[in-house]
C-alpha cells in the first residue's frame, strides 16, 4: 500500500474519534479530588506541627531552656537550692518538666515490659501454636480490646484495679505509677499481640518445615527460626507499643494519681506529660506562660515519639537490608 | 537385590474425605536411589512426606497402614517424631535456608541437637559442605547470608544442612525443577555421590532425571502405586500400559 494511501484512511477511520472537553474535565476532577483527599492528612499534620512549634518555641522567649529543666532558688535559711518542680500557677512559677517526664516514664516503661511479655507471648500462641479455628475467633477479640475507649479502661483500673492493688500492695498512694502502667498495658497488649502476630504470620511456611525437617521441636523452631526471623517485626510492635504508651492520656490522667513527684518509686503519684496538658490547657489563660509552656510540653511529647518512630524504621530498614540475623 | 531400609504396607492416606493415598505397599532398599514418578497430584509428594511425618504437621490428614524403617513402626504413637526427623533428612522443592549465614544454617541441625564444641561444628561445616560439593565455590563466603548464593548453590546448601545432623535416609522433593541444567546435572552428580552412604527416596517430574539418577522407579497415578521396578525395567519394558503411556509422554 502506498504511504499517501494509507494516511487518507485516517479521516474515516474509528480510531480518529477526539476525546470530548467534558470527558477530560470530568477526569480531572476526579484526580484532584482524590489527590485532596490523600494529601489532606498530610497537610493536617504540617499545619498541627507549624502551630505547635510555633507556640512551643514562645516558652523559650519567655521562660528559657534551663528553667523547663531546674530552678535555683533560696531556701528558707537562704542558701540557694536547685529545685526540678512543676508548680507553674505558683506565685514564683516553677516549670522544670523532670517530674513530668519521669511520670511519663515511670508509667511508660512497666507498661511496655508486662505488654511485652503478654503480648508477645499471645503473638506467638496466635500464630504458632492456637488452632487456625480458634485464632480466627481469638485475633478479632484482642483486636476489638484494643478499640475500647482508653476512658473506660481508666475508669475500671480507678475503680477497681487501683481498690484490688491498693488492697495487695498497700502502695504509699492508692492511684500511683504502677496502677497507670496495668491500665495501660491494656491498651498496649492488644497492638503488640496483634502486630507480633502479623510478624510471625508473614515468616514463609518453608522455613518451619526446614527447621522441623531438620529434627528441631516446635519451641526450637519459634525461637531459633521464627521469632529471630521476624525480629523487626516484633521489635517495631514493642517500639510502636511503647509509642503509644507514651502519648497515651486518659489512663495515666485517670490512674496515676497526678501528683508531680520526682521519684523513682513506682508505688507513689506520678503525673505524666499527657495528662499534664490535659488536665491544665482547658484552664490555663491563652497567651500566658504556663499556656506556651504546656505546648512546649507537646514539643518534647512529639519529639520522643518522633524518634521512637526513627529508630523503629531504622531497625526495620537494617533488618531487611541485611535479611539476616 | 539390597537390604530393606523402609517397609510400606497398606497405607493409606486421607485429606479430610478426599483420599490421596490407596493401598500403598513397597519395600524401599538401603543405599540406593529410590524415584517417586506420576502427573501432578498424584500422590507421591504426599507419599514422600509420609516416611518422615512432615503430614503430622497438616491438618485433616489421616493415614492408616504401617510404615517400618528397620522394622521400626514409625507410626507407633510413643514415636519420638523429632527424632525420627532427625534419621530422616528431608530436602525441599524449593530452597528454603534460613535468613541467616551459611555457616549458621549447616550448625542449626548439630546446634539443636546439642552440640556446641565450635571446632566440632566447624568440623561438620566442612564435611557436609564438602559432601554436597559446594565447599571449594563458598568456603571464603561463610559469613555472608545464605540468601545471596545463587539458586543453585542454595539448593546444594539444603543438601549439606540435611547431611549435617546425619541421617541414614534422605528425602528430596523435586530438588531440581526450579534450578538450571547445569545445577541440575550437579545436583544429580551429588545424588550419585551420596547413595553410597545414604538411603536416597527421590520425588521428581522429570523422567529423564529419574532415569539418570535411580536404582528402581516407582510410578503413581492417582493416589495408587502402578509399578514399581528397576529403572531400566520400568523405562525400557514396563509391564503395565499406564507406565508405558506415561514413561513415552503419552500423557502427562
Amino acid at each position: 500500500m502506498e504511504e499517501k494511501e494509507f494516511f487518507q484512511k485516517a479521516a474515516d477511520s474509528k480510531y480518529a474519534k477526539k476525546i470530548g472537553k467534558h470527558t477530560r474535565l470530568k477526569e480531572s476532577l476526579i484526580k484532584i479530588f482524590f489527590a485532596v483527599n490523600g494529601t489532606m492528612a498530610l497537610i493536617f499534620i504540617i499545619l498541627i506541627f507549624v502551630f505547635l512549634f510555633k507556640e512551643g518555641f514562645k516558652a523559650l522567649d519567655h521562660i528559657g531552656l534551663l528553667d523547663f529543666l531546674y530552678l535555683d532558688r533560696p531556701d528558707a535559711s537562704g542558701n540557694i537550692e536547685r529545685v526540678f518542680q512543676w508548680y507553674p500557677t505558683s506565685e514564683e512559677p516553677r516549670y522544670s518538666l523532670i517530674p513530668l517526664l519521669i511520670g511519663t516514664f515511670l508509667t511508660a516503661f512497666p507498661a511496655t515490659i508486662i505488654s511485652t511479655l503478654l503480648g508477645v507471648g499471645a503473638g506467638i500462641y496466635l500464630s504458632e501454636v492456637a488452632n487456625p479455628k480458634f485464632k480466627e475467633f481469638l485475633k478479632p477479640m484482642i483486636e476489638l480490646f484494643a478499640g475500647i475507649p482508653t476512658v473506660v479502661l481508666g475508669f475500671i483500673m480507678l475503680v477497681v484495679g487501683a481498690s484490688f492493688f491498693n488492697d495487695l500492695l498497700h502502695p504509699a498512694n492508692r492511684l500511683n505509677a504502677f496502677v497507670a502502667s496495668i491500665g495501660l498495658s491494656f491498651v498496649i497488649i492488644p497492638i503488640i499481640a496483634s502486630l507480633t502476630e502479623d510478624a510471625l504470620h508473614s515468616i514463609p511456611n518453608d522455613l518451619r518445615m526446614a527447621s522441623y525437617g531438620l529434627g528441631a521441636t516446635k519451641w526450637q523452631t519459634i525461637s531459633k527460626v521464627i521469632l529471630p526471623a521476624a525480629f523487626s517485626g516484633v521489635s517495631a510492635s514493642i517500639l510502636l507499643g511503647f509509642g503509644r504508651a507514651i502519648g497515651e492520656t486518659m489512663i495515666v490522667l485517670m490512674c496515676a494519681g497526678n501528683a508531680a513527684n520526682l521519684t523513682s518509686n513506682i508505688f507513689l503519684s506520678v503525673r505524666t506529660m499527657t495528662a499534664t496538658i490535659a488536665a491544665e490547657m482547658g484552664e490555663v489563660s491563652q497567651g500566658s506562660d504556663h499556656y506556651y509552656s504546656l505546648f512546649f510540653i507537646g514539643i518534647v511529647l512529639f519529639t520522643i515519639t518522633f524518634f521512637l518512630n526513627l529508630i523503629a524504621e531504622i531497625i526495620i530498614n537494617r533488618m531487611r537490608k541485611k535479611n539476616t540475623f | 537385590m539390597k537390604e530393606i531400609k523402609i517397609v510400606v504396607k497398606d497405607l493409606n492416606l486421607f485429606y479430610g474425605d478426599k483420599q490421596a493415598l490407596k493401598k500403598i505397599t513397597m519395600d524401599i532398599p538401603d543405599k540406593r536411589v529410590t524415584a517417586f514418578i506420576g502427573p501432578s497430584g498424584c500422590g507421591k509428594s504426599t507419599f514422600l512426606r509420609v516416611i518422615n511425618r512432615m503430614n503430622d504437621l497438616i491438618d485433616h490428614v489421616k493415614i492408616d497402614g504401617e510404615i517400618y524403617i528397620d522394622g521400626v513402626n514409625i507410626y507407633d504413637k510413643s514415636l519420638d517424631i523429632v527424632n525420627l526427623r532427625k534419621n530422616v533428612g528431608m530436602v525441599f522443592q524449593k530452597s528454603n535456608l534460613f535468613p541467616k549465614t551459611v555457616y549458621e544454617n549447616i550448625v542449626y541441625g548439630p546446634r539443636i541437637n546439642g552440640i556446641k564444641d565450635k571446632k566440632v561444628l566447624d568440623e561438620i561445616v566442612e564435611r557436609t559442605l564438602n559432601q554436597a560439593a559446594i565447599w571449594e565455590e563458598v568456603k571464603d563466603r561463610l559469613n555472608e547470608n545464605a540468601l545471596s548464593l545463587s539458586g543453585g548453590q542454595q539448593q546444594r546448601l539444603c543438601i549439606a544442612r540435611a547431611l549435617a545432623v546425619e541421617p541414614e535416609i534422605i528425602l528430596m522433593d523435586e530438588p531440581a525443577s526450579a534450578l538450571d541444567p547445569l545445577s541440575t546435572a550437579k545436583i544429580e552428580e551429588l545424588i550419585h555421590d551420596l547413595k553410597k552412604q545414604y538411603t536416597i527416596v527421590i520425588v521428581t517430574h522429570n523422567m529423564q532425571q529419574a532415569a539418570r539418577v535411580s536404582d528402581q522407579t516407582a510410578f503413581f497415578y492417582l493416589g495408587e502405586l502402578i509399578e514399581y521396578d528397576r529403572t531400566t525395567t520400568i523405562f525400557t519394558n514396563p509391564s503395565k500400559k499406564q507406565t508405558e503411556d506415561y514413561v513415552t509422554g503419552r500423557f502427562g
